[in-house]
């Protein structure tokens, strides 16, 4: 899933300072899921801006609340429309694709992001979010033992470990495992060692040039809008 | 026919000594000038590092035309953390158009260590990929398989660390390493010879030349400093007690009786081929180290 954070207090107010009728969004899917953005965060998110509001006394926003099961669909954001037309600007607490797609749904208003969108990742435990996916269209996961050196090394290096790892522990983080010890270790006990003592080339970017589309292969309809 | 001064070294039985040079912060080079000249005549090659530990420096590659210009042998360091292929391979082509051949191929130390933290780390290609590429080009075709109009010859080498905590793993890229067409290796810093020893035993099988590398340290704190805090630097205790029990103020002292002692011991046990010496800022005592050894 993707994971977010929402953004300061602070930076939420700036962005927002110039409209009156704000529509807090929020997103059913992952950022519910990530805690950044979700029915319950943008219920918490408007009572504090309310607050902070009162406090300034510079009491000019009207706020307003609404989570779509997914942002980054259009078949999701149709329900948005009547709503849209109450309000001066949406803060999206999507992450940046929701922000993009419900930009390109509703061409008349401001739409802003609320959250600072990650990565893609995993739940290691409860609040603890790790990423797993660097999306780079030429998975190598079957030659790494189900380990990605392109997300979880720090320089993404695919011939094995720099010499900057410590106590397995990563030179840019010591409190991050180093990719490359993990990968030994696992490939050591899939008895697969061989996968790492194969030479790797440099990585091709453009697999899938930015920015990047994937088009289904079958069964695919021309539409206006695809291009 | 050896491409360079130092490979034509490389390919004699002799003991090699080679040295580093960290450049200046800034645009003046007038303390570097005086290092190189200091070591020109003592070392058979001086390498100039590559914005070492991440901090934006004077480059590599200008610091090697001085090298060149005041008559010494350079090997110039390319890291693969701040330039992507193209401007790898450029730089290749310049270091050899002004005769620059040795080159020590490095995959670069992580920015998160540097000075510009907030920099984007490049890592387009990595050590084993760079030195690939370097052989490549020689064959007169560029990492796209474009002709090259001029073709570069290289004296490759890489960096090792016999003292990781983990060491299977690196021995496995050292081996690519030597697959990909490394000559000579330069390793990380040596503090404990059973160590290398060790590494020894298991790189002696392949037809390269090992130089250990030495850190003069110049005090206890310094050491403890370098475990903390520089990627691929284990000091070992022995070494920081050593260092923890001379007097206040001779503590450099101690650390360049520590190097000499390790390069005598290196040289008559013939443990490996030569020593790299990295004086990490004090370049200016090399040459009493090498007179002590």
């Amino acid at each position: 899933m993707i994971v977010a954070e929402q953004k300061p207090m602070e930076e939420i107010r700036r962005v927002i300072a110039p409209y009156e009728r704000v529509l807090l969004l929020g997103c059913g899917t992952c950022m519910t899921v990530c805690g950044a953005g979700g029915e319950r965060e943008v219920s918490f998110l408007n009572s504090a801006l309310r607050v902070a509001q009162a406090k300034s006394s510079d009491g000019i926003h009207n706020f307003s609340e609404y989570t779509v099961k997914r942002q980054c669909d259009f078949e999701f954001l149709d329900s948005l429309a009547d709503k849209v037309n109450e309000v001066d600007a949406i803060l999206s607490l999507g992450c940046g694709i929701g922000v993009q797609v419900v930009a390109e749904r509703f061409p008349d208003i401001p739409v802003l992001p609320g959250v600072n969108t990650s990565f893609m990742g995993m739940a290691k435990e409860w609040g603890v979010w790790d990423e797993r996916c660097a999306a780079c269209g030429d998975c190598r996961l079957a030659e790494t033992a189900g380990i990605c050196p392109i997300t979880r090394c720090t320089k993404g290096i695919l011939n094995g470990p720099c010499a900057g790892t410590k106590n397995g522990k990563c030179e840019a983080n010591k409190d991050m495992d180093c990719a490359w010890i993990l990968i030994y270790k696992r490939l050591e006990r899939l008895q697969q060692l061989d996968k790492m003592r194969r030479y790797y080339p440099p990585r091709n970017f453009r697999v899938i040039p930015r920015p990047r589309r994937i088009v289904m292969k079958a069964d695919v309809e021309p539409g206006e809008d695809n291009g | 026919m050896a491409n360079s001064l130092f490979e034509e070294k490389l390919n004699s039985d002799g003991f090699l000594v080679t040295t580093e040079i960290g450049p200046p912060k800034g645009a003046d080079v007038s303390e570097m000038v005086h290092h190189i000249d200091l070591l020109k005549d003592k070392v058979d090659a001086i390498n100039v590092t590559d914005h070492q530990s991440s901090v934006m420096r004077f480059p590599s590659l200008g610091g090697c035309l001085l090298v060149k210009e005041r008559g010494g042998e350079p090997i110039i360091q390319i890291t693969c953390r701040d330039r992507n292929r193209l401007a790898l391979q450029a730089d290749l082509l310049l270091a050899y158009s002004r005769d620059i051949k040795n080159v020590l191929c490095l995959t670069g130390d992580s920015v998160d260590v540097g000075d510009h933290k907030e920099a984007k780390p490049v890592f387009d290609l990595d050590s084993v990929q760079l030195l690939k590429t370097a052989r490549e080009m020689e064959s007169g075709k560029d990492m796209a398989g474009n002709e090259l109009k001029g073709v570069p010859q290289f004296c490759l080498g890489a960096s090792v660390h016999p003292e990781a905590d983990f060491i299977e793993p690196q021995l496995v890229k050292f081996e690519k390493k030597v697959i990909a067409g490394a000559q000579f290796f330069q390793t990380q810093g040596i503090f404990d010879l059973e160590n290398l020893r060790r590494f020894m035993q298991y790189a002696s099988q392949f037809n390269v030349k090992i130089l250990a590398g030495i850190i003069v340290l110049a005090s206890a704190r310094m050491a403890r400093y370098m475990n903390d805090n520089v990627p691929g630097i284990i000091v070992s205790q022995a070494i920081i007690d050593e260092l923890a029990n001379v007097e206040k103020g001779k503590g450099l002292q101690k650390g360049i009786e520590i190097a000499s002692r390790f390069i005598k011991t290196i040289r008559e046990e013939n443990l490996c081929h030569g020593v790299h010496i990295m004086a990490v800022g004090n370049e200016g005592i090399v040459p009493d180290i090498l007179e002590a050894a």
